[in-house]
């Protein structure tokens, strides 16, 4: 099995050719509608569960509402929020960015004696890096949330948020874990395979000297947070490591504990099409004897809060319906957005972190909208598409042959003359070129599709002709 | 009331077919309306494709030529929704009013939208067409959710479907369920032909929903949409007719 080697988000690596990689997954047709379909079903499961919610569209725009009035008042929440966590005996870190998060989180381990740290899912220590920089100091790493550890143990980074390993086919996991675990050839049975990872991390929780878990919901008012999972994974953690690390990104403080029926109904409904996730854990202290750790990561995020056009896609509550929902994301995977965060909303969050970078994503989308209208804190996706956009025409980052054609095009439209004399050149070239040339003039619209049958007049032609008042 | 007709570029040059029959259909209905020259354009395209700033002269040429019409109704969901939001970034000078490119905004209106809201499904229905098919209807996405043509399969609201309404006053057309109502069709613009194999694949799969449901026929609110989902029929000998609302109401479109 070839393992590639884990990438760091580094600023300044080569950009991310979204429509290469996408090509290159299309390319095998069987496993796209595979993956399209595994997603769909997915979306479905969320459609029935926000329908047996009658007031589910008052919740999302409650849910938005909340999360604006926090980010436009982060600084109070996240003080509100450091002062009764240290009240509750937490000890509160700040974090600027992916490298200090890194630095903070070792240090706590180091100071403990630590040597084994086990996870439940963070994307947002994906997006840090924490893995390798741990590894690297010689910190075994173990992720517990099942999908997580079969793409760690394959060494790949989750190609979705929520399930980071719905790009793999069972029988793959079962390759994986006869290399890692030493399972039987060719064994590809979901369940006893499940069994298997519950035996190898059962050991691994046992061992641990110390626990990290991500946060879904950090609480201002009582300083208190909660982690939702599915496996249990977290709890098992917290409840037996001695040391528990929490990683939160700053934008996921919440005002008050209420508000949590809110994002809570919102949350399962939306990600996965459940009424509510199988463990919705309320941390609001450390055991007796145990060191709990927040560290408040901005990494990015103040930066993204200052910016009018794009502040808003702070509200993301990583539920991942968006990616689920895009029909680019569910045929392109999401291994081609070459980002922690892929899909709809990590095509508007990753190019504020390094814009040349992840130039491409803000066109991986036919900005069709549905993400827009699934998300449920109601985060106007599309609009940001077409606003990252411009930044990135603005910036220079759109290959000069698309830049020239487009201001050629443009040019040509602006005189309605010109573009009618233009037209009609290209309608008769169209109708007199043998096909094989048309279909080379076409580029890469002709690869799939023909061209559409040039009629012989223009319809400004006919109109002149057949009605009078055409000119005013 | 003055009516305007705006003809978008590429149904201008490709498929003036469609426009003679909307604007077939709008004067059988008794609506005078101007297509007046002057703007082959709104500037929705490059806007989309990231260029909305090299674009915004011919947005405001748009503005220019129809500041003078109470309604504008244009003749694809993605340039009336383009429209729609930024005209009003369309600021004043010369001779028009502050309020210029706003109130091209307001006034501006999709061909489908326009017959539901403002003529009615009664008028609509003395037409008399009759189209004799099961048909697949597809609706642009910027029409569908932009300007709220039917209700979004995402969204938990009351359902309506402003585009089928209009065909149930069609004799002999039935509407086909699809497994996936609104899914899109992957054209997208620049998309189309920045990431080709995607857009490919997308209206691939929307054609097999088509097919696979029963239609023999597609009817579309989007002629962009049409022009890639028919030169992918076509490249695979797939006999699909595809029609504009216009084509179906005006009687013009192609029995399938």
């Amino acid at each position: 099995m070839t393992r590639p080697a884990f990438e760091l988000p580094v600023v300044g690596a080569t950009p991310v050719d979204h429509a290469a990689n996408a090509a290159a997954f299309t390319a095998d047709a069987a496993r796209t509608t595979w993956h399209d379909e595994s997603l769909w079903f997915v979306r479905e499961k969320r459609d029935r569960a926000a329908a047996s919610v009658p007031e589910w569209e008052a919740l999302r725009a409650r849910a938005s509402a909340i999360k604006e009035h926090a980010l436009t008042h982060l600084d109070e929440y996240l003080v509100r929020f450091e002062e009764n966590a240290v009240r509750n005996g937490m000890q509160v870190h700040w974090a600027r960015d992916a490298e200090e998060h890194n630095r903070i989180v070792h240090g706590i381990l180091a100071d403990a004696g630590a040597r084994r740290l086990v996870k439940s899912k963070s994307m947002l220590t994906e997006e840090c890096g924490l893995n390798p920089y741990l590894e690297a100091r010689g910190i075994e790493v173990i992720d517990t949330d099942l999908g997580e550890r079969i793409v760690q143990l394959r060494g790949e980074g989750p190609s979705h948020i929520v399930m980071p390993a719905i790009h793999l086919k069972k029988e793959e996991v079962g390759d994986t874990f006869h290399d890692a675990l030493g399972t039987p050839a060719g064994l590809d049975d979901p369940t006893a395979l499940a069994a298997v990872a519950r035996e190898h991390l059962r050991a691994r929780f046992l061992a641990a000297d110390a626990t990290l878990t991500g946060m879904n919901f950090a609480i201002a008012e009582t300083g208190g947070f909660v982690v939702c999972t599915n496996e249990g994974n977290a709890d098992l953690g917290m409840a037996l490591a001695p040391v528990h690390v929490a990683s939160v990104g700053i934008e996921k403080v919440i005002p008050r504990v209420e508000d949590l029926g809110v994002f809570l109904r919102l949350l399962a409904r939306s990600a996965t099409g459940q009424a509510v996730t199988v463990y919705s854990s309320h941390v609001h202290g450390p055991r007796a004897g145990q060191a709990l750790h927040v560290v408040l990561v901005d990494n990015g995020r103040t930066r993204q809060l200052a910016r009018e056009e794009f502040w808003r896609s702070l509200k993301c509550i990583r539920c991942g319906a968006c990616m689920n929902t895009c029909p680019i994301y569910r045929r392109s995977g999401g291994h081609s957005y070459g980002s922690t965060v892929p899909g709809p909303i990590g095509s508007i969050l990753t190019p504020g972190i390094d814009l040349q970078r992840f130039a491409s994503l803000p066109f991986a989308s036919t900005l069709c909208g549905s993400c827009t209208a699934v998300c449920p804190v109601k985060i106007d996706i599309d609009a940001q598409l077409f606003r990252w956009r411009q930044r990135v025409v603005d910036a220079g980052y759109v290959p000069r042959s698309k830049a020239l054609a487009m201001e050629t095009s443009v040019r040509v439209l602006d005189r309605p003359r010109l573009f009618r004399a233009l037209g009609a050149v290209a309608r008769l070239g169209l109708r007199l070129l043998p096909a094989r040339v048309e279909r080379l003039l076409a580029g890469p619209w002709g690869d799939a599709r023909e061209l559409p049958a040039p009629p012989s007049t223009s319809f400004r032609a006919w109109y002149r002709r057949n009605r009078r008042g055409g000119r005013r | 009331m003055s009516a305007a007709l705006f003809v978008p570029c590429y149904v201008d040059q490709l498929y003036p077919r469609v426009a003679i029959a909307a604007l077939t259909v709008l004067e059988r209905l008794g609506i005078r309306v101007d297509v007046p020259e002057g703007a082959a354009c709104c500037g929705q395209p490059a806007a989309n494709a990231g260029f909305a700033r090299e674009s915004h002269s011919t947005l405001e040429r748009f503005v220019d030529v129809y500041a003078g019409y109470e309604r504008i109704i244009v003749l694809s969901g993605s340039c009336a929704l383009h429209v729609r939001l930024h005209a009003p970034e369309v600021l004043a000078h010369g001779g028009r009013t502050d309020r210029a490119g706003a109130d091209v905004a307001e006034r501006t209106t999709e061909f489908c939208a326009f017959l539901h809201d403002e003529v009615g499904v009664a008028r609509v229905a003395g037409l008399g067409a009759s189209y004799d098919a099961r048909v697949a209807v597809h609706i642009g996405c910027h029409a569908l959710r932009g300007l709220g043509l039917a209700r979004p399969s995402e969204l938990q609201i009351r359902p309506f479907d402003k585009v089928r309404t209009l065909l149930g006053a069609v004799r002999g057309l039935e509407v086909v369920e699809l497994a996936r109502p609104d899914e899109c069709c992957g054209f997208g613009g620049t998309f189309s032909v920045g990431e080709p194999a995607v857009s490919a694949r997308m209206g691939r799969d929307r054609l097999h929903d088509f097919t696979t449901s029963g239609a023999r026929a597609v009817v579309s609110t989007d002629v962009s949409c049409m022009m890639h989902l028919d030169g992918l029929a076509r490249r695979e000998h797939a006999r699909l007719p595809m029609a504009h609302v216009a084509e179906v109401l005006a009687g013009t479109a192609v029995a399938p």
